[in-house]
C-alpha cells in the first residue's frame, strides 16, 4: 500500500483526528492528535492489511518558533512492506503524549529516551525514567533552548584550552628557574684547539 | 615529546641463546638429580646405616637426624613444585601462542624462557594490598591452606623405582585427603575477600571440588583393586613396562576409568573447560579478584603445580608409572648391592626409571594444557550434571565390573594378557586415525601444502 | 524495585546487587547491569546504559552536513561503513543527489568487508566470552587483514569516514582488488577451520542452544534488527528487501535461524546466523569486484551543502541490523536534527525481560549473542 492509501485508511477510521498528509516533503508524514494516538497505533498495528508491526524509531523534534515538540513515529510493515510516519504535536510547556509501549514493546525504550532528551512525559509508560543521563540530571539536552548546567556534582564540564595551559606553565617555570651563570670572558687571540679528527677519518 | 624506545632487537645474541639453553637444560636437570640422588638417599634406613644408629643411640639424636633429613626432602619437593610450575607456565604461554598462530613470549632470554623467573620476581615486588574491609588474618591465610594442599601431594609422588619420598601404606588414599585442603582454601580466599564476585566464584568453586571428589575416588578404586595395594609404588610394581602391561590395558573397565579420572582431575585442579571458578570473562578472576602479588602468585603457583599432581597420579595409576619395558622391578632391587651407597648399576636404573616416568607425566601434562586452549567453559549446572548424572554411575560401572574381572582374572589369568594385547592394538589403531584425521583437517583449511610456517 | 536501584545498595536480604559492570572483559563495552540474584539464578537482569553517551545528536546540529561524517563513525566505531552509508544516502534523499554507479559499488564493498570485520569481532569475543580464547585471537589475525585492507583504500583502520554526500572519498589503490581476493580465499578457509574449531563444539552448543530464546512475535515487537531478528526464524534483510544502493545486482542468501541445535531464536541461532553472514558477505564481495563499472566515485554536490527543508529517513542494513537516519532540515547549512536509530538500542531492551530464570553465565552468552556494542547504544 501505499502512504497515500494508509493515510486514507487512517482518515476513514478516525476521522478529525488524523491530520492531512504532509507535502511530499521527500518523507511525507502525517500529523495525529495526542490523545487518539494509541487508538491509532493500535489500529495500524492490528487490521489485517495494514499490521505494522514494526516501531522503526520513535524520536522528538523541539519546534520553539512553533511552541511545539513533534513527536515523529516511524512504522513499518514487515509482512506488507509499507510504512507512514506519524507526528504528535505536544505543548512545548507541559509536553504530555500518550504512551504506545502497550502497542509495541519497542517503545519503551525509545520513548524513554524521548523523556530523555526532550522532557516528554509519555503517560501509561511503566517505566518512565531517565536513560542516558544520569537520574539526577537537570535539564533536557536536545531541546534548542538548553543551557548547560556549568558541571556536575562538582564535576567542570569547561576546561582551558590544552595549549594555552600548558604555556603558560611552561613560562611559569621558566621564570622560576635561577638565571643561567654568565658566561666565561671572550677567548684571546688564539682560537681553540680544532676538535680531534673523527674517528673514521 | 617522541620518546625514545631503544629499536626492537632483530636477532637473539649468541651469548642469550646459550645462556637460555644451559637454563633450559641446566634447571631440569638440577632438580630431577636432586631428587634422583636425595630421595633414596635421606631415607631411615639409609640414614641409620650411614650414621652408624644402633639401638643404643639416643632416641633425640635419630629422631634430630630424620627430622633434618625429612626438611631437606621437603625443601627439594617444595622447590620442585614452585619450579615446575614456572616452567609450565612458560610452556603453557608459548603453546598457547602457537595455538593462537601468534608467537607467545620470546623477549625475556630465547624462546622467553626466563619470563616465568621474571615474573616471580614482579609479583614478590608488588605492592602488599589487603582490601580494607577484608578479613584480614582468613585473607592473608588463605593462600597458605592452598599451598600446604599442593605440597603434601609430593610426600607420595614416586619419581622413579626407588624415588620416593615416603612411599606410604595409604599412598593414594592420602592424595586425595590431603587435596582437600585447597578446598577449605579456595572458600576462606572467596569469603575474607569481602566481595560478592569472590564468594560467588568460591563457592562454585567448593561445589565443584567437592562434587568431583566422588569419580576420582571411585576411579581410583579400579586400579587398586587390580593391584590390590593403596601404595603408590605397589600401585607401579603391579604393572609392567610394556604398554600392554599397563592397567589402562588390562582391564576394559580400566580404560573407561582413565578418562573418568582425568576428567575429575582436570575439575578438581580448576582447570579449563572447568576453570569456572576463575572464570575470567564473567567474574574476572572469580575468588582471585582481590588477591593481587606474591598470594596471587602463590594461588597459581598451585593451579600449575596440579598439572605435575594431577598427571603423575595418572601415570602411576594407570599408565605403568616408572616401569622399565623388559626389567621387572625385582631386579633393579637385586642389583642394589649391600652397601650403605647403592651400585652405579642401580642408580643408572633408577635415572631411566625417573626418565620414563617424567616422560610420561610431561605428556599427559601437554594434554592438558592443550585442552586449556582448544575448549570453551562449561557452565555450572552442566558440570554438576555431567558429575553427578554421568560420571558417578559410570564410575560405579568401572568399579562394580573390576570386582567380577578380578574374580576371572584370579581363576584365568591369561585373560588379563590378552585383554592387554587387545586393548593396546585398539588404541594403536585409534591413534593412527587420529593422527590421519588430523591431516585431513589441515588439509581441508591448507590444501597440499602443509604449511606450518604460520606456527 | 525503581528505589534499589536509584540507591544501587541491596537490602541485606537473601537476594545480592550485584554491578556487572561497567567495567568488565564481557560486556560489550561500558555498560552496567544491576542483576538481581539469589545466588546463580537472576531474578532480573537491569542494564544501566549512558556511560559514553557523547551527546553526538546534539553535536549534528551544528557541525553541517559534510562536517558530521566523522561522527557517524563514532556511533558505532566495529561497524563504522554502515553509519557513514546511512547518513550520507539520508542527506542525498534531501539534496536530491543521484549517486554515480562506480560509487555505489565501492560502498557495497567496504560495507560488506566490513561486516565480515565486526562479525570477526563479535564472533570471536562471544567465543571468549564462553572460555574459549583461541578463536578469539584466530578472528582477530583475520580482521588485521581486512583492517590494513580498508586503511590501504581510505586510509583508517577503525573510524574510516569514508563515503561522502554523493559517493565516496578514494577510488581503489593498484592492486587492491587483488590482495582482496586473496585474502577472501583464506578468509573461506579460516571460516570451515572456525566451524571446526568452536561452531560445532559440543560444549560450545550445550552453553548456547535453548538459552535466552527469542520468538520471533517478541523480536519483531521489542524492535530488534538484523541477525538478532534474523536467528529468531524471520526473514528480513533490508538489502534484500528493500533495497538500497548496488545490491539489487549482487545474488546473496539470507542466513536465517532455523534451531538447527536447538530452538529457534536462542543464542546458538544468532551466532550462527552471523557466522553464514559472514560466507554471504564474501561472495557479495567477489561479485561487486568482477562487475564494477567505470565512472566517478562523488557527483556533484555544491560546497555548502544546504538542502531544502524537509526530513528524509533512510533505512541500511549494519552489522548490527538495520540503522536507520532520521535527518531533518530546515533549510540551512545546519541540520535542525540528525537521529541515529541503532539496532544495539532497541537490543538492550529486551534484555531486561528476558533475564529472568537465567543464569549468570547465560546472560554472558544472550549479551554476546545480541552483539550489542556500547557506542551504539549511547551515541
Amino acid at each position: 500500500m501505499t502512504v497515500n492509501e494508509i493515510h486514507e485508511r487512517l482518515k476513514a477510521q478516525f476521522g478529525e483526528a488524523v491530520g492531512p498528509l504532509s507535502e511530499p516533503k521527500i518523507d511525507a508524514f502525517v500529523v495525529v492528535s495526542g490523545h487518539k494516538i494509541v487508538d491509532v497505533a493500535r489500529f495500524l498495528k492490528e487490521t489485517p492489511g495494514l499490521e505494522l508491526d514494526h516501531c522503526n524509531d520513535l524520536t522528538a523534534l523541539d519546534w520553539p518558533a512553533r511552541n511545539v515538540i513533534e513527536v515523529v513515529y516511524h512504522l513499518f510493515s514487515y509482512g506488507h512492506r509499507h510504512g507512514i510516519v506519524l507526528k504528535v504535536e505536544a505543548d512545548r510547556a507541559n509536553p504530555v503524549v500518550p504512551s504506545v509501549e502497550g502497542v509495541w514493546k519497542a517503545a519503551n525504550w525509545l520513548e524513554r529516551e524521548c523523556y530523555d532528551m526532550f522532557g516528554v512525559t509519555f503517560t501509561g509508560h511503566p517505566d518512565l525514567r531517565r536513560l542516558l543521563l544520569p537520574d539526577d540530571w537537570q535539564g533536557f539536552p536536545l531541546r534548542k533552548d538548553y543551557q548547560e548546567a556549568g558541571g556536575y556534582h562538582g564535576i567542570p564540564n569547561t576546561r582551558e584550552n590544552p595549549l594555552v595551559e600548558l604555556r603558560r606553565l611552561d613560562e611559569k617555570r621558566r621564570a622560576e628557574r635561577p638565571p643561567p651563570p654568565p658566561p666565561p670572558p671572550a677567548a684571546t687571540s688564539n682560537p681553540p684547539a680544532a676538535p680531534a679528527a673523527p674517528a673514521k677519518a | 615529546m617522541p620518546v625514545n624506545y631503544p629499536p626492537a632487537p632483530k636477532f637473539t645474541p649468541r651469548w642469550m641463546i646459550a645462556v637460555t639453553l644451559a637454563a633450559m637444560v641446566g634447571i631440569p636437570a638440577l632438580i630431577l638429580g636432586a631428587v634422583l640422588l636425595a630421595t633414596p638417599l635421606l631415607q631411615p634406613a639409609v640414614i641409620d646405616a650411614a650414621l652408624g644408629f644402633g639401638p643404643y643411640t639416643s632416641p633425640w639424636a635419630r629422631d634430630l637426624a630424620y627430622a633434618v633429613a625429612a626438611l631437606l626432602l621437603a625443601l627439594l619437593m617444595v622447590n620442585f613444585g614452585a619450579i615446575f610450575s614456572g616452567a609450565i607456565s612458560w610452556y603453557e604461554r608459548r603453546v598457547a601462542g602457537r595455538i593462537q598462530s601468534r608467537i607467545g613470549p620470546n623477549r625475556a632470554g630465547f624462546l622467553g624462557f626466563f619470563v616465568w623467573i621474571a615474573d616471580a620476581v614482579k609479583m614478590i615486588l608488588k605492592e602488599d594490598l589487603v582490601p580494607a574491609d577484608a578479613d584480614a588474618l582468613l585473607f592473608r591465610a588463605a593462600p597458605y591452606f592452598v599451598l600446604v594442599g599442593f605440597a603434601c601431594t609430593f610426600v607420595v609422588l614416586p619419581f622413579g623405582h626407588s624415588l620416593v619420598v615416603a612411599d606410604l601404606d595409604v599412598g593414594i588414599f592420602y592424595v586425595t585427603s590431603v587435596t582437600a585442603l585447597t578446598v577449605v582454601g579456595i572458600l576462606i580466599s572467596g569469603w575474607s575477600s569481602n566481595s560478592k564476585w569472590a564468594l560467588f566464584g568460591g563457592m562454585r568453586s567448593a561445589a565443584q571440588v567437592i562434587s568431583y571428589e566422588i569419580p576420582a575416588g571411585l576411579a581410583i578404586f579400579v586400579p587398586v583393586a587390580m593391584a590390590g595395594t593403596l601404595s603408590m609404588q605397589g600401585l607401579i610394581r603391579a604393572q609392567g613396562g610394556f604398554p600392554w602391561e599397563w592397567f589402562i590395558f588390562r582391564n576394559p573397565a580400566a580404560l573407561v576409568a582413565f578418562f573418568v579420572l582425568f576428567t575429575s582431575q582436570l575439575a578438581e585442579a580448576n582447570r579449563t573447560p572447568f576453570d569456572l571458578p576463575e572464570a575470567e570473562s564473567e567474574l574476572v578472576a572469580g575468588y582471585l579478584s582481590e588477591y593481587s602479588g606474591f598470594r596471587f602468585a602463590l594461588f597459581f603457583l598451585c593451579e600449575w603445580g596440579n598439572i605435575w599432581v594431577l598427571s603423575a597420579i595418572a601415570t602411576t595409576l594407570f599408565l605403568g608409572g616408572w616401569q622399565i619395558p623388559g626389567i621387572t622391578a625385582a631386579q633393579i632391587d637385586a642389583v642394589r648391592g649391600a652397601g650403605v651407597v647403592p651400585s652405579l648399576a642401580w642408580w643408572s636404573w633408577n635415572a631411566l626409571s625417573m626418565a620414563i616416568f617424567v616422560a610420561k607425566t610431561l605428556v599427559l601434562c601437554n594434554v592438558v594444557v592443550w585442552l586449556r586452549w582448544t575448549l570453551p567453559r562449561i557452565r555450572v549446572d552442566q558440570m554438576m550434571n555431567l558429575c553427578w548424572k554421568y560420571l558417578v554411575p559410570v564410575a560405579f560401572g568401572c568399579l562394580v565390573f573390576t570386582l567380577f574381572w578380578q574374580v576371572g582374572v584370579g581363576a584365568r589369568p591369561q585373560l588379563e594378557v590378552i585383554t592387554g594385547c587387545v586393548l593396546f592394538v585398539f588404541a594403536v589403531v585409534l591413534a593412527f586415525l587420529f593422527g590421519r584425521r588430523v591431516r585431513l583437517n589441515i588439509q581441508a583449511v591448507q590444501g597440499d601444502k602443509f604449511d606450518l610456517s604460520n606456527w | 524495585m525503581e528505589k534499589l536501584i536509584l540507591r544501587r545498595v541491596d537490602n541485606a536480604g537473601e537476594e545480592m546487587l550485584l554491578n556487572f559492570g561497567p567495567q568488565h572483559p564481557s560486556t560489550h563495552g561500558v555498560i552496567n547491569f544491576l542483576v538481581d540474584t539469589d545466588g546463580e539464578v537472576m531474578k532480573k537482569a537491569i542494564p544501566d546504559i549512558g556511560y559514553l553517551h557523547r551527546a553526538l545528536e546534539k553535536i549534528g546540529e551544528s557541525t553541517g552536513y559534510p562536517g558530521f561524517m566523522p561522527y557517524t563513525d563514532r556511533i558505532d566505531y566495529v561497524a563504522a561503513m554502515f553509519a557513514n552509508e546511512g547518513y550520507a544516502i539520508a542527506v542525498e534523499k534531501l539534496l536530491k543527489v543521484e549517486v554515480p554507479p562506480r560509487a555505489q559499488w565501492l560502498r557495497a564493498i567496504s560495507c560488506e568487508l566490513c561486516r565480515i570485520a565486526s562479525h570477526l569481532v563479535s564472533t570471536g569475543t562471544m567465543a571468549s566470552d564462553i572460555g574459549a580464547t583461541t578463536p578469539l585471537v584466530h578472528a582477530l589475525r583475520e580482521r588485521e587483514t581486512v583492517n590494513d585492507l580498508l586503511e590501504a583504500l581510505c586510509g583508517a583502520r577503525l573510524t574510516y569516514n569514508y563515503h561522502r554526500i554523493g559517493g565516496v572519498a578514494f577510488d581503489l589503490p593498484e592492486g587492491w582488488r587483488d590482495r582482496v581476493l586473496k585474502f577472501l580465499d583464506h578468509f573461506d578457509t579460516m571460516l570451515v577451520e572456525w566451524d571446526r574449531l568452536i561452531t560445532f563444539n559440543s560444549i560450545y552448543i550445550k552453553r548456547l542452544a535453548n538459552v535466552a530464546v527469542i520468538t520471533k512475535t517478541q523480536a519483531i515487537d521489542y524492535g530488534l534488527v538484523g541477525p538478532n531478528l534474523r536467528g529468531s526464524g524471520m526473514d528480513w534483510d533490508v538489502r534484500r528487501d528493500v533495497p538500497y544502493g548496488a545490491y539489487p545486482h549482487f545474488k546473496f542468501e539470507v542466513p536465517v535461524g532455523r534451531g538447527s541445535r536447538g530452538t529457534v531464536g536462542d543464542a546458538f541461532d544468532r551466532y550462527y546466523v552471523r557466522v553464514l553472514e559472514m560466507m554471504e558477505s564474501s561472495k557479495i564481495v567477489r561479485q561487486a569486484l568482477e562487475s564494477m563499472p567505470e565512472g566517478e566515485i562523488i557527483a556533484k554536490v555544491p560546497r555548502k551543502v544546504k538542502p531544502e527543508a524537509g526530513e528524509a529517513f533512510s533505512r541500511v542494513e549494519s552489522a548490527r541490523g538495520e540503522m536507520a537516519y532520521y535527518v531533518v532540515s530546515d533549510g540551512t547549512e545546519k541540520a535542525y536534527r540528525v537521529r541515529a536509530r541503532t539496532g544495539s538500542f532497541t537490543a538492550m531492551g529486551i534484555i531486561e525481560d528476558i533475564s529472568p530464570g537465567l543464569m549468570v553465565a547465560d546472560l554472558v552468552a544472550l549479551i554476546a549473542s545480541i552483539d550489542v556494542v556500547a557506542p551504539e547504544i549511547d551515541r
